[in-house]
This record gives structure tokens, C-alpha cells and sequence, in this order.
């Protein structure tokens, strides 16, 4: 019986590529974001607060937090799915790290929301 | 009496160390050696038919062709999944070689598997042209016309027809070995040779395998083409596959039919 599915794998594994590719063009941004000021400087508490008070920041950071979440998250998926060739097992595994996911990006973009002080 | 002599002198003695069980009466796995003579053309096939026509005519193995056409005699020698019948002693330069039967595949007694896993895999991705051309009786002119195809359009999948089913590039196939579900390079081989034929028009084939544990669970470990003991290259045709299945690589069979419209209205 052929069942119903939000997404095709083919659909979410464009999403996959499409979000793995991206992250690492803003992950760059973030690392290089480190080396414009010495290292250990780059990592003081009056730094990283100027940092999320900076927007062009915060948009960097909340993209690197959706596409690394949900790049990392459906890897997880995967893998797991390997593990067990039943419907129950795939279903728990999908629901899990959809799951997963959302929670990511809601707790973290309400930690970007809170050191921006909006 | 010279000649003899001297096959006598060319003859030297290999360790031929086989896989034993029987499913069906439950024996315990272990192997068996055998001393059997060989000369610089005898192949591992050969030596197991000397081994159960002198020796023990108790081991268990499936041949058929001798001559790599039929895929029957496929068996891991020497850890790497081989045709029996295409693999010569004197290549293998060891003293030993074990002979065990392919891998991912259940073991129905020493080196014969079961292959009704593999073969319905291959049959779920409908390999066989499906086409309405010359389907329709009233339709004479479309009834005994030939199908076109041009040698750029039989290169797109040539390779991947030469595909004797033996099996070894499944029981190669790492992700056969952890997600049974998986089709296995085999099958998906075939997917794109039916896929990559102009005459074939089928419309949901791509479908069956964009699945949970269809082609995107291909790790690309490329084993499965270097076991292929035909030449076949199957992780080409996945990558393929996925390119046209995430709008990378244009498709052939789309743009000819534009071609074939337009040339159409030109001639009218």
C-alpha cells in the first residue's frame, strides 16, 4: 500500500544539499568574525553581547542556527533510518527529529532574541 | 610420455579452504580444506569441481555457463565477491584461497545464497521498456515502424544492459548490509538503463526508488563497480539518477522529444 508522504525523499534531500551548502558559506562568516579581533578577546562576555546587538550578526547567527539544525538533524534521521526497516521505528525516528528540530531553533533563536534585547 | 611428464612438472597444489552449512539441517558454519592441483589456467571454478567430482561430492555450489555470461557461480574468494568461473588461481598469488558465499544474501548450503531478495528488487524497478508505441492496432503506420535510436542514444545506457544479475555488486554494497530495504546497486543500475532508454516512457519508474531506502541511501561507497566483474559501473548510474532527480543534469529523453516536436513543425 502506498502511503502519503508531506515530502518525497528527493525533496527532502535537496533540502539537505541546499542547507549544507549554505551553512557553510555563513559558517565561514563566523569563524572569520573571530579572527578580525584577537582570539581570546573574541571570546570575552562584552563581545559576544556586541555581537548579538549587531543585526547584520544576528541574521548570520539565526541562519547558521536553522541550516546547521536542519542539515544536522535530518543526517541524524538518516542514519538512523538504517538502523531498523520498520514503519513504526522510521516514523518514531522522523517525528524525533523533526521534533528536535523545532526545539533548536525556537530555544535558540529566543537566546539571539534575548542577548539582542529586543 | 614427455608431454606428461611435463604437465606433471607444471602442476603444482593449492590450499582451497571452503564454507560449509546447511541451513535446512541446522550445521554448524566451518570450513573445509582440500589439497587440489592446478595448472596456470585453472580457475577457482574449476578447482571446486575437482573438489567434488574426486574429494567431496557433498559441497554445494551453483555454476552454470563457465564463461562469466550466466552470473551463477558469483562467491567471495578471498574476502572479495568474484565470479568463480572468472577468477584464475595463479592471479590470486596465495598458497590459500577461501571460498565463501556472497555476502548480504541468506545462505541456503556452502557457497549457493538465496537470491529471491535481490531478484525482486530488481523486478520492483520494472525493468522492461513500457512504451505505447505500436501498442495500438488501428494505428498501422505506429504498428510496424522501428524504434529509433541513435549510437549517442544506445551509449546513454549500453554499459548498464551488459548486467548479468550475479549479485556480486549487492552483496558488495555496504548499505545492502545494514538496510535491506535498500534496492542495492543492481537494481538501481538497471532503473537507469530503462530511465536513460529513449524508447522507454514510462512515467513513475523514478518513483519507486524515491523512497526512505531508495537511491538516497547510497553512501557512494563505489565497491559495487569494482566487483562488477562485467564492467558495469552501477554508482555512476545512481549518481546519474540523482542528478536528473534533483534537476541537475537535463533530461535527455525530455529534450529529444522538444527536438522531435520542433523538427515536426519545421517539416510541416
Amino acid at each position: 500500500m502506498e502511503r502519503h508522504r508531506m515530502l518525497k525523499e528527493s525533496q527532502i534531500m535537496k533540502i539537505h544539499y541546499i542547507t549544507g551548502i549554505a551553512a557553510i558559506f555563513v559558517v565561514a562568516v563566523h569563524i572569520l568574525m573571530r579572527l578580525i579581533v584577537p582570539f581570546g578577546s573574541s571570546l570575552e562576555y562584552d563581545y559576544i553581547i556586541s555581537n548579538y546587538k549587531n543585526i547584520f550578526y544576528v541574521f548570520i547567527l539565526e541562519s547558521i542556527l536553522v541550516l546547521i539544525s536542519i542539515h544536522g538533524f535530518n543526517g541524524i534521521r538518516i542514519i538512523l533510518l538504517e538502523l531498523r526497516q520498520n514503519n513504526a521505528w522510521e516514523n518514531m525516528i522522523t517525528i524525533m527529529t523533526i521534533s528536535a528540530t523545532i526545539a533548536l531553533i525556537a530555544y535558540g533563536t529566543r537566546t539571539i532574541i534575548l542577548a539582542n534585547g529586543l | 610420455m614427455n608431454n606428461s611428464n611435463k604437465n606433471n612438472k607444471d602442476e603444482k597444489k593449492i590450499v582451497l579452504k571452503i564454507f560449509r552449512e546447511n541451513t535446512a539441517q541446522k550445521t554448524d558454519r566451518h570450513y573445509d580444506k582440500f589439497n587440489v592441483p592446478y595448472k596456470k589456467w585453472t580457475t577457482v571454478l574449476d578447482a571446486l569441481l575437482h573438489v567434488k567430482s574426486y574429494m567431496d561430492p557433498s559441497v554445494a555450489i551453483r555454476y552454470s555457463c563457465r564463461m562469466a555470461s550466466c552470473g551463477s557461480c558469483g562467491m567471495k574468494i578471498n574476502g572479495i565477491p568474484r565470479l568463480a568461473c572468472y577468477t584464475k588461481i595463479s592471479e590470486l598469488e596465495t598458497s590459500t584461497i577461501e571460498c565463501e558465499p556472497l555476502p548480504n544474501l541468506p545462505v541456503i548450503r556452502d557457497l549457493v545464497t538465496d537470491f529471491s531478495r535481490f531478484f525482486n528488487h530488481h523486478k520492483n524497478v520494472q525493468p522492461y521498456i513500457q512504451s505505447n508505441d505500436g501498442v495500438d492496432d488501428s494505428d498501422t503506420e505506429k504498428k510496424t515502424f522501428s524504434f529509433y535510436q541513435s549510437p549517442d542514444d544506445v551509449d546513454k545506457y549500453l554499459q548498464f544492459s551488459y548486467c548479468i544479475k550475479c549479485g556480486l555488486c549487492y552483496s558488495a554494497c555496504p548499505t545492502v548490509g545494514t538496510d535491506l530495504k535498500f534496492p542495492g546497486p543492481q537494481a538501481l543500475a538497471q532503473l537507469y538503463r530503462y530511465f536513460a532508454d529513449t524508447r522507454d516512457e514510462a512515467k513513475n519508474r523514478l518513483d519507486i526508488v524515491d523512497d526512505r531506502h531508495g537511491i538516497w541511501r547510497c553512501h557512494f561507497a563505489g565497491s559495487c563497480s569494482k566487483v562488477c566483474p562485467k564492467g558495469v559501473d552501477p554508482a555512476l548510474g545512481i549518481q546519474l539518477l540523482r542528478s536528473y532527480m534533483l534537476g541537475i543534469s537535463k533530461n535527455e529523453k525530455k529534450l529529444a522529444k522538444k527536438i522531435e516536436i520542433k523538427t515536426n513543425e519545421e517539416n510541416i
